[in-house]
């Protein structure tokens, strides 16, 4: 009796667990089929990767990456009229929103390492840092060592938080970790005279030195502590939609149309101030341009 | 939904500091707990004097106390904060700002918190009192004043005794309020609880057991408060008036 009722629950089960088998999409395609729309998660301050410009418009470097992969799910979904909701993310609400399905990808400048695979999955990489220290240029800041026993801030919820944290208890600098809530909060706790350095991507500090009061007395330095891979972020383990962005990923950067846009976001004058930020293309991102891939470096 | 629950993350040891995440937690609980508790003395205590400043026949004197609430009861307190720890340091004579910038940050953003937590919590306390002395029969006071008193000794030991039984209801809201707007201080980098939370999430990419966790622990402060509060009502309460059996 006993066994009889656990295997029609065992059948039950194995029912409801079946794949669909026909061609229907599922997941998050289903959902933006049936709603007519999909959510894009941003950033408000990651400058050039994910922005608001002095009209409050959303632009990029990853929001332009972001545009392509959606342009794809139009076509796959044959969506012609998707209508595109923009949710404004932060560094600490993002993979949440993901996981309730409030956003359905996020392209902003989110770290893809293997901690955060648990939870979410990510698209192939679409940039690749490493983590420097901003600082005034007659701090005296030349490198990490110089900043035992100081003031050192960085942005809540990042991996510079975690190598910063680390390597101020494995080397016993004495250093005060100030932990901001976005990087515009970072950079001015660094401009108010607060932290000597703001450790961070490299790429998002130069973007923090674009938006300061006078950009000449900013300067990036330091060793690189880690590299990064960015990626977008998606739901877990939806391999359609990760197909979808996957490809319309690695197409931008086969057709040399990705150089053109990291031409125009870090070698060219970018909003709000019109300031270039010179910051050419790593031998690191030359080899992603050249063959695309999801890995992450840790 | 997938997800995947990992309730022994807490026993993990945390990305720093030596420690595990529910030290990082408990951590958190603790700065909490003793920034609300300071606020709250620092608002009972102004809020006593800016009520009954309110309220004492001298136009200078409750003008002064008026300015106080409407100024400190309508600006919101996320802007408040921000002006105690980003604005008035630049306010300030630059050595002195700069001294105060270079001091710890944690004590930056706590000491930052504790006054924007008390003065505005302070202005809230400060209309109960003044609300409670008001709803006193204005016999009370001409009693007291009859039988020789001057005014403050009426204050002390005839109105401010009434008066204090009497908002003790609202002024428990009060103080659970402090400890939930203390929440703010995660705002200006303060690692306290609902901060830790979030830093929860960001080193072990588990959110549903962080914010859980602080749920419970900001709900067992708030219980800890009620029950307290609702046995001094017991003990102080004035027969024949509200709070009384």
């Amino acid at each position: 009796m006993l066994n009889t009722r656990l295997l029609s629950v065992a059948l039950a089960c194995s029912f409801l667990a079946m794949p669909s088998l026909a061609a229907e999409p599922a997941g998050a395609l289903k959902k933006i089929q049936d709603s007519g729309t999909i959510s894009l998660g941003h950033r408000e301050s990651s400058i050039p990767f994910s922005y608001y410009d002095d009209k409050q418009q959303v632009i990029g470097y990853s929001q332009e990456i972001m545009l392509k992969a959606v342009d794809a799910v139009k076509a796959d979904l044959k969506l012609p009229n998707l209508q595109i909701k923009l949710v404004p993310v932060t560094s600490q609400n993002r993979i949440p929103l993901i996981q309730n399905g409030t956003i359905d990808i996020e392209c902003g400048s989110t770290t893809n390492n293997t901690e955060r695979q648990k939870q979410v999955s990510f698209s192939n990489t679409i940039f690749v840092i490493g983590t420097r220290l901003l600082t005034k240029k007659d701090s005296g800041v030349t490198d990490f060592a110089d900043l035992a026993g100081k003031n050192v801030v960085t942005t809540a919820g990042t991996t510079s938080e975690r190598l910063l944290r680390k390597m101020n208890d494995d080397k016993k600098m004495g250093m005060s970790v100030i932990s901001a809530k976005d990087h515009g909060e970072s950079f001015l706790t660094l401009e108010t005279g607060r932290a000597v350095a703001f450790m961070m991507d490299d790429a998002l500090l130069y973007g923090e030195l674009a938006k300061a009061k006078k950009p000449g007395d900013w300067v990036v330095v330091g060793t690189p502590q880690s590299r990064e891979a960015y990626g977008c972020m998606l739901p877990k383990d939806d391999a359609a939609f990760k197909k979808i962005v996957d490809g319309a990923i690695a197409k931008v950067m086969a057709s040399g149309e990705a150089e053109k846009i990291y031409a125009k976001w870090f070698m060219a004058p970018i909003p709000p101030k019109g300031l270039n930020l010179n910051f050419p293309l790593s031998d690191d991102m030359k080899a992603l341009y050249k063959a695309p891939n999801d890995k992450a470096f840790e | 939904m997938a997800y995947a629950w990992h309730w022994e993350i807490f026993l993990q040891p945390a990305a720093s500091g030596e420690t595990t995440y529910l030290g990082w937690v408990l951590a958190g609980f603790e700065t909490t707990i003793v920034l609300s508790l300071l606020a709250w003395v620092m608002a009972l205590l102004l809020g006593a004097l800016m009520g009954v400043l309110r309220t004492v026949p001298n136009r200078y004197l409750s003008g002064l106390a008026t300015a106080y609430v409407e100024f400190f009861r309508n600006v919101p307190l996320l802007v408040q904060l921000f002006s105690w720890y980003f604005v008035l340091p630049e306010l300030l004579p630059p050595a002195w700002g700069n001294a105060y910038k270079q001091l710890n940050p944690f004590l930056q953003q706590f000491l930052a918190a504790v006054i924007c937590l008390g003065l505005f919590t302070g202005a809230r306390v400060c209309e109960q009192v003044r609300s409670g002395i008001e709803s006193l029969p204005r016999g009370q006071k001409n009693a007291g004043l009859a039988l020789g008193l001057t005014l403050p000794q009426t204050y002390r030991h005839v109105m401010l005794p009434m008066a204090f039984r009497l908002i003790l209801p609202p002024l428990t809201s009060e103080f659970l309020n402090t400890f939930k707007n203390s929440a703010v201080a995660s705002t200006i980098g303060l690692l306290e609880l609902a901060a830790q939370g979030r830093q929860l999430v960001d080193y072990t990419a588990q959110p549903y057991e962080s914010f859980i966790a602080i749920t419970v622990l900001y709900m067992i402060i708030n219980i800890v408060v009620m029950t307290a509060m609702r046995w001094l009502e017991l003990r102080v309460r004035v027969p024949g008036y509200i709070g009384s059996k």
